[in-house]
């Protein structure tokens, strides 16, 4: 079953071009992993999904329901109905690079805040979840502690379990590993190592290519904004066919 | 020396004085910060038609001093006889309704700007955050913005608060016995200002202790998410 289609996004910053036509689309399980070189538009084609930027063009369909988009003053498009766009991006839960998560709010509070005040569930519920989402992660026992007084990779995972909290169909991580400490990011790709397994539906911007060649099912090379070469990781990165994604391997894997 | 009897004797009279300075703080400063909260909202709106009526309002009232602002209230209306008619004069012939007024507005347009500060300092992936869980505009002020913007006011908002303090002695020029009212009473009776406001000062010394206590109450329930770990 297709969960997610993008068709044709194009998004730029003032003149500069970033996304010139990339389509994609994910099935219920996929785990997708965008990968590229710094400025190659691919945090950028995350971030359209959600609107959290603007495209100029093109379209975002979860689970068969197009987003209404319509041009804003400034020619990019925003979303015709703010209230399908909040329904939407609640089934499209962020993992974002630098955590985010409210600086004001415990470990807890922070992962019962949207379920409550946007899915309207009940404290109780809500609660359920939370514990259930922080002992899956492993920080349940920090959960009285603020973001401030966590290790990134506590915050990430906490940040995973407020994702998780809102069962969405389809979960964005927008390179999470790549603010940590070298010896953190095992304990937040191993969460979603786990996530992965148990079949839910991931779009990954990563820099770790290990994880890309092993977790996932579907790897796409961004470059200058364009697709440049898709398909199974354990095939295009071990056997690259674009000059392009050969040299950004060699690269990589140094 | 100082005359002690003096002021033994006229310690009741600054004591109701003192009473009247905290209603004149805590009336006022509900003022202000009833107003601030939607304003500071509409300063750091992007929309221009809602932060410049703002902008302009924190402008003139901060650009002006306390006193010409409690003197156009309190006098200045008075002069116009459409005033004296109108149903409005019962509430600004009273002196007191003036000077809270007055204060009201000023503060309020302190805090505002201290609020709209804050709000505009929020990180903006704590917004993104907010955003890409599905949180419509109200809610994102209502739970994220607005609680963390405040909070982080606190600091600022106590400055304020002891200003406004010192502030409300102003309110003795429009006829009103509050502490500083009271030192000129007694100064005028004994013609012992030194005694008259050395007397005012320990009172309002007094009371910038108590809420420099409390600030730091608040501080310790509600700063704690900012607190260096322990």
């Amino acid at each position: 079953m297709q969960k997610l289609l993008v068709t044709d996004l194009h998004k730029r910053f003032g003149s500069n071009e970033v996304l010139k036509g990339v389509s994609l689309a994910a099935n219920a399980g996929d785990v997708t992993c965008i990968i590229g070189s710094s400025g190659s538009g691919k945090s950028t084609l995350l971030r359209c999904i959600n609107l959290l930027e603007q495209p100029h063009q093109g379209t975002i369909t979860l689970n068969g329901e197009m987003l209404n988009l319509v041009a804003d003053k400034d020619g990019s498009l925003k979303a015709a109905d703010p209230k399908q766009l909040q329904r939407m991006r609640a089934r499209l839960a962020m993992v974002f690079q630098h955590f985010n998560l409210w600086s004001h709010m415990t470990a807890l509070e922070n992962v019962i805040e949207a379920p409550t005040h946007v899915l309207g569930l009940s404290k109780t519920d809500a609660l359920e979840r939370a514990e259930r989402h922080l002992q899956r992660v492993g920080v349940w026992h920090r959960k009285d502690n603020y973001p401030a007084h966590l290790s990134g990779g506590e915050q990430q995972r906490v940040a995973i379990a407020r994702a998780l909290a809102m069962e969405p169909e389809v979960m964005l991580f927008d390179e999470p590993t790549s603010a940590l400490d070298p010896e953190l990011v095992g304990e937040v790709l191993k969460v979603m190592r786990d996530l992965a397994a148990e079949g839910r539906t991931m779009m990954v911007v990563t820099h770790e290519m290990a994880f890309a060649r092993e977790v996932s099912n579907s790897a796409i090379f961004l470059h200058n904004g364009l697709i440049e070469e898709q398909g199974h990781p354990k095939q295009i990165l071990v056997d690259p066919q674009s000059e392009r994604l050969k040299q950004f391997l060699s690269g990589s894997l140094k | 020396m100082l005359s002690l009897d003096v002021i033994v004797n006229s310690l009741p009279l600054y004591v109701s004085g003192a009473w009247l300075t905290v209603k004149l703080l805590l009336v006022s400063l509900l003022i202000g910060l009833a107003g601030a909260m939607p304003l500071a909202v509409m300063r750091s709106s992007a929309n221009p038609l809602l932060s410049y009526p703002v902008w302009l309002f924190t402008y003139v009232i901060r650009g002006t001093p306390l006193l010409v602002q409690l003197f156009l209230i309190y006098y200045g209306l008075a002069q116009f006889e459409s005033m004296r008619q109108s149903w409005l004069w019962e509430w600004f012939s009273s002196a007191w309704f003036c000077a809270v007024l007055a204060f009201g507005i000023n503060t309020c347009a302190y805090t505002t700007e201290i609020i709209a500060g804050a709000i505009s300092a929020t990180s903006h992936g704590e917004i993104e955050a907010a955003k890409s869980l599905g949180m419509s505009r109200l809610t994102l002020y209502r739970r994220i913005l607005l609680p963390s913007a405040l909070r982080r006011s606190l600091h600022a908002y106590s400055n304020e608060v002891i200003m406004m303090l010192h502030g409300t002695s102003l309110a003795s020029i429009v006829t009103l016995l509050d502490i500083t009212g009271a030192a000129r009473e007694v100064n005028s009776r004994y013609y012992l200002p030194f005694e008259a406001f050395i007397t005012a000062a320990v009172f309002y010394l007094g009371l910038t202790f108590i809420l420099v206590g409390l600030f730091r109450l608040a501080e310790k329930r509600w700063l704690v998410h900012l607190a260096a770990r322990v």
